[in-house]
């Protein structure tokens, strides 16, 4: 199997972890997978794969920035995350 | 090679608050309950709901199952059914008592009793002073409810499927719903669940509107396989739209914007709600403010390069206003759009919210149709509850607070029935090829190779035509347009293919299944809104204004087969209270 091929089907694998409870996860989730996933190292997938595993509540505080994740590697992820799916502020 | 089969007494479709209700009571029975979940069961959207749970507890004003009786007649325009909503306003208080022992963390008052908050649509002794009816946890009581009902399971041993995605159901040639053929996503393999009874709690349907609140995962797969056993689907027409969700995206705008003192403009700047609700402008109804945001757009004078959004103007309230009282909304703008709504409009359009119909059941959630002998015949081994099912206790407009206590009471009446019934019924029906062969039909469709549209086009094309021809803006020409637009349509999934053939985790085929089931529920809903002729709750149409009690004081109902329009009585008679007969619905 070649590694676009893995890469593949672990998207959409993830793909389907991204369809969550609530419509503002899917729109972003959905929209770093497409956009920013693929620039990720192996750690950035890992964590990414671990961000996943939290409820969704836990995750819409976070990427609303209500919240911070105490762990620094996921910290760097939303980050991460805000800064390719947070549109850029429309031209004067 | 034969399909592997599993043995249930029970089997549930989809693992929201009704599904896990359910699921929790017959667990604890003992009964061998298999809950079927296409994702994770805590990533259902009932964790979205951040409103509350009514129940006329009493904790904060003086109130009484009979007042919530009363407004949720009067909230429903007269359509409810009045014996389930006695049930369910009656059943409310020990539902909410019930999820507290469960460990639900309900806000409190001071002295340690729940909290209750006061909503719109609640009063006091009939129609008198505000009510205070709402049981929550803070902002998040769809989230503490589900994860509360999901960990009892565990703790109960319901046999989770999770992440596989249910085709249809099996129904004998009696007309016994035997179980349903599943598909696990992760291999791609199918799986045959014969179970003594079936309970649909699949959730709305929101996806088949282009601008919608809802998750990616509400494509009324439930409400799709009723109709495609030969059920029928009841008052479809009756969609709760909201008249500010960002356009494009569709999270809510809340009415508190306006209330601030906001406003909507059109494309050329007018102030266009001076037109169309003189003295109330932006705070008039939410249907006239929906369907005014509609008409600019319909007639050309939208925002935006495409003209298809109204933009509503917070700036001239200062930074203050807006970050203090709206933080929410300045959260939504800086994520979703990337604007300050303190110094930029937000470009909003009606969003649908919740479906007030679904799958017609009585109120033990046991599912009724007219199939030989009378309006309401019980389709054995058939149970739905909650926003995929019609009751029908939210008639043609649903009060807030009473769907999350809608799909828990009637979850739990759900769980409650299928006990006995299995009591009745305590061997398995046997499971002939001919059962399975249309559900295995429907899934190998997906196998067909060649060159074809892609779903995701024939998709956002159906989306586009709900929301054109079956929004806010009612016509007959309209929606007559729409039909004929979604017959096209419907012909076109014939000819959609897939490119990934492949077995594992492919979630093409899924959302193709979920092209079918919104193409089919998108249809219902076309169809009962051309037919009731009338404007009534939230529907509301521009060539019938005015609400007719003598000729439509009546639930419609959708046979998929021929597309046909039926209809049947109201139940205006309550179980054990005078009925409220329909006056004027004025606030």
């Amino acid at each position: 199997m070649s590694t676009a091929t893995a890469d593949d089907r672990e998207l959409q694998r993830l793909r389907w972890q991204c369809r969550r409870g609530m419509l503002e996860l899917d729109l972003l989730l959905d929209a770093f997978l497409e956009r920013g996933w693929g620039d990720l190292d192996e750690a950035g997938r890992r964590a990414f794969e671990r961000l996943l595993g939290f409820p969704d509540q836990v995750i819409l505080d976070w990427l609303m920035q209500q919240a911070v994740p105490a762990d620094a590697v996921l910290r760097d992820l939303v980050a991460r995350i805000l800064a390719v799916v947070i549109p850029p502020p429309p031209r004067p | 090679m034969p399909i592997p089969t599993r043995h249930f007494d029970a089997l549930i479709l989809g693992a929201g608050g009704a599904g896990l209700n359910a699921a929790l009571r017959l667990a604890g029975a003992d009964a061998r309950v298999a809950v079927v979940s296409k994702v994770f069961p805590t990533r259902s959207h009932t964790v979205a709901a951040q409103g509350g749970v009514n129940a006329a507890l009493a904790n904060v004003m003086p109130d009484n199952w009979h007042w919530h009786m009363y407004d949720t007649v009067k909230g429903s325009d007269f359509l409810g059914d009045q014996d389930a909503i006695e049930y369910m306003c009656r059943e409310a208080i020990a539902t909410v008592y019930e999820l507290e022992h469960a460990g639900v963390p309900f806000s409190r008052l001071d002295d340690g009793r729940i909290y209750q908050r006061p909503f719109g649509g609640q009063s006091q002794n009939f129609g008198g002073d505000q009510a205070a009816r709402t049981c929550a946890a803070a902002d998040r009581t769809g989230h503490a409810i589900l994860h509360t009902l999901y960990q009892q399971n565990l703790r109960a041993r319901t046999h989770f499927f999770d992440e596989f995605f249910a085709i249809d159901l099996l129904r004998d040639d009696e007309g016994y719903v035997i179980g349903a053929l599943v598909l696990e996503i992760e291999t791609g393999e199918p799986l045959i669940i014969a179970s003594k009874t079936t309970l649909i709690a699949t959730g709305g349907y929101g996806q088949v509107f282009r601008t919608s609140t809802n998750a990616f995962i509400n494509t009324g797969d439930g409400m799709a396989m009723a109709l495609r056993v030969g059920v029928p689907l009841m008052d479809m027409e009756f969609y709760q739209f909201h008249p500010t969700g960002v356009a494009g995206k569709g999270m809510l705008i809340t009415e508190g914007a306006r209330g601030e003192g906001g406003y909507l403009l059109n494309g050329d700047g007018e102030r266009f709600m001076e037109r169309y609700a003189p003295r109330a402008l932006d705070l008039a109804s939410r249907d006239v403010v929906s369907r005014a945001i509609a008409t600019e757009v319909r007639e050309g004078r939208g925002c935006g390069p495409n003209r298809d959004h109204v933009l509503l103007k917070l700036d001239h309230l200062g930074a203050d206003v807006v970050h203090h009282r709206l933080p929410g909304i300045s959260d939504i703008c800086r994520t979703f759009v990337g604007i300050d709504p303190a110094k930029d409009p937000i470009p909003v359009f009606p969003t649908a919210h919740y479906a007030m119909g679904g799958i017609p059941t009585d109120r033990s959630a046991r599912v009724v149709a007219p199939l030989r002998h009378g309006p309401e015949e019980v389709v054995p081994g058939l149970y739905a509850a909650g926003e995929c099912a019609c009751v029908s206790v939210h008639g043609a407009n649903r009060l807030g607070g009473n769907s999350l206590l809608d799909i828990l009471v009637f979850g739990r009446a759900a769980g409650q029935d299928i006990l006995r019934y299995l009591k009745e019924n305590p061997n398995h029906r046997p499971l002939t090829d001919s059962v399975i062969a249309p559900a295995m039909a429907r899934l190998e469709r997906w196998q067909r190779r060649g060159d074809g549209e892609p779903v995701h086009v024939v998709k956002a094309d159906l989306r586009k035509l709900m929301e054109d021809h079956c929004g806010v803006f009612r016509t007959e020409a309209v929606m007559a347009e729409g039909v004929e637009k979604l017959v096209a349509l419907r012909e076109r999934v014939e000819g959609v293919r897939l490119t990934d053939h492949s077995q594992t985790f492919n979630t093409a085929r899924i959302e193709a299944l979920e092209l079918d089931n919104l193409v089919d529920v998108g249809m219902a809903t076309l169809c009962s809104a051309l037919f009731r002729q009338e404007s009534r709750g939230a529907h509301s149409r521009v060539d019938y204004p005015e609400r007719d009690d003598q000729n439509w004081l009546r639930h419609s109902l959708y046979f998929r087969d021929g597309d046909r329009m039926d209809s049947k009585p109201v139940r205006t008679k309550p179980l054990t209270v005078e009925s409220f007969p329909p006056k004027p619905r004025v606030y």
